[in-house]
C-alpha cells in the first residue's frame, strides 16, 4: 500500500525531471519549447468553454427537475432483479454524465456502508474502471471543433454499461458478497 | 445523436420541472450550470499550459516518437488508419500511459493533442474520424493501473485494506477496454457495410 503511494507521488516529478533532463540532452531550446507549447493550451481552454456550457447546463436542468432521479428509481429494480445492489445504479448512470457528482456519490457509498463492505468495494472499482464518458467527449471534441460526433456516443456509453457490469461480475468473483 | 440527447435533456428536465414543481431550482439550475462550465474550462488553463509546454519539449527531444514506436506493435492494429511515425501515435500513447496512472489532468491535454492530430490526419473536417471514435471508446474506458483517488478516500474511511481493489479496478478495466473495442469494430464493421467511411 506505501509503495502504491509512493509511485502516485513521486511518479509526476520523476516524468517532468526525465522530459527536461532528456531534452537538455538532445539541446532543445527547452524554455523556449516550453513557453511556445503553453501558448496552444490557453486557446484550448478557451474553445472548450462554449461546448462545456451547452452540455452542463442541460445536464443541470435534467438533474435539478429531478427527473434523473426518476429515471433511477424506474430502473432501479429491473438492475436489482440481476442481482447488483440497487444503492450503486445511481452511481453507475451518473458516472457517465458527470464526475463530480459520481466522486460524491462514491464517497457518500464508502462512508455509509464501508469501504470493506460488497458495496464499498464495488463502488471504488466502478469509480476506479470508468471514466466521465460525456464529458471526455465534450472536452475533446470541442478543444478541436469537431461537431458531428458519429458513433463515439454510442459506442461510449455501450462501453461505460459494460465497464459497470464487468466491476460487479470481477468484484463478485474476488471478494463474493 | 448529440443534439437529440443534449435538447433532450432539457426538455425533460423543464417538462418535468413544470409538473413537480421544482421550476425553482431548475431555474438555479440553469446559470450554476453554466458558471461551472466557465469555471473548469478557466481551471483547465494551468494544466493546459504546462502539460502542453513539457510535450513540445518532449516531442522536440524526439521522445513522443519514441514513445511511438515503442508501443507499435499494439497501437498499429488499433489505429490502423495512422501512419507508424505521425505525431498522433506519440500523443496517443502518452495519453493512455497518463490515464493508467489516474493523472486524470496530464491525460486531458494529450488526449486532445492527439485529437488535434488525429483531425489533421482527417483533412480537418468536423467530423469525427475512424481513429478518433476508437480513441475515444479506450479513453473512456481506459485501463487504470492505480486509481489514485478512490484509494485516498477508501484510506480516510478506515478501510483495513484501502489498495485491494486495485486488482479488481485492474481486470475491470482490462477488460472494459477490450470490450470497448470490440464495440467500436462492430459500429465501424456496420458503417462501412452501409457504404460509408
Amino acid at each position: 500500500m506505501n509503495f502504491v503511494q509512493l509511485v502516485s507521488i513521486w511518479l509526476i516529478p520523476v516524468t517532468i525531471g526525465l522530459i527536461l533532463l532528456y531534452g537538455t540532452f538532445k539541446k532543445v531550446p527547452t524554455y523556449e519549447a516550453f513557453v511556445e507549447g503553453g501558448k496552444e493550451g490557453i486557446e484550448i481552454a478557451f474553445s472548450v468553454i462554449p461546448y462545456l456550457v451547452g452540455m452542463l447546463v442541460s445536464i443541470s436542468i435534467f438533474r435539478a427537475s429531478g427527473a434523473l432521479d426518476y429515471f433511477m428509481n424506474f430502473l432501479e429494480p429491473a438492475i436489482h432483479l440481476i442481482g447488483i445492489p440497487a444503492e450503486v445504479v445511481p452511481l453507475a448512470m451518473i458516472r457517465t454524465i458527470s464526475g463530480n457528482a459520481a466522486l460524491g456519490m462514491t464517497t457518500d457509498l464508502i462512508a455509509t456502508y464501508g469501504p470493506d463492505s460488497f458495496i464499498g468495494r464495488l463502488a471504488s472499482t466502478i469509480q476506479g474502471s470508468t471514466e466521465t464518458t460525456l464529458y471526455v467527449l465534450t472536452v475533446y471534441f470541442g478543444a478541436v471543433g469537431i461537431k458531428k460526433m458519429g458513433d463515439a456516443l454510442k459506442v461510449g456509453i455501450l462501453a461505460d454499461i459494460l465497464s459497470f457490469i464487468l466491476s460487479f461480475l470481477v468484484v463478485l468473483l474476488v471478494f463474493g458478497r | 445523436m448529440v443534439n437529440i440527447i443534449w435538447v433532450m435533456m432539457a426538455l425533460i428536465g423543464i417538462v418535468f420541472a413544470a409538473v413537480n414543481g421544482t421550476m425553482d431550482e431548475v431555474n438555479a439550475a440553469i446559470f450554476k450550470g453554466a458558471k461551472e462550465a466557465v469555471t473548469i474550462s478557466i481551471g483547465m488553463i494551468s494544466i493546459l499550459v504546462f502539460w502542453l509546454g513539457l510535450m513540445k519539449i518532449a516531442e522536440e527531444a524526439g521522445l513522443l516518437k519514441a514513445l511511438g514506436t515503442l508501443a507499435k506493435p499494439i497501437v498499429k492494429r488499433l489505429f490502423p488508419e495512422v501512419p507508424p511515425n505521425h505525431p498522433a501515435m506519440g500523443y496517443i500513447v502518452s495519453n493512455m500511459i497518463a490515464n493508467m496512472f489516474g493523472l486524470g489532468n496530464a491525460a486531458t491535454p494529450m488526449g486532445i493533442k492527439a485529437m488535434e492530430e488525429l483531425k489533421k490526419l482527417n483533412g480537418n473536417k468536423d467530423v469525427a474520424s475512424r481513429s478518433m471514435v476508437t480513441f475515444l471508446a479506450i479513453n473512456t474506458s481506459s485501463i487504470t493501473l492505480i486509481p489514485a483517488t478512490v484509494i485516498s478516500i477508501r484510506m480516510t474511511y478506515g478501510s483495513a485494506a484501502p489498495g485491494e481493489i486495485i486488482g479488481t479496478t485492474l481486470v475491470a478495466s482490462a477488460l472494459g477496454t477490450i470490450g470497448a473495442v470490440f464495440i467500436d469494430r462492430y459500429y465501424y464493421w456496420k458503417r462501412s457495410r452501409r457504404g460509408g467511411r
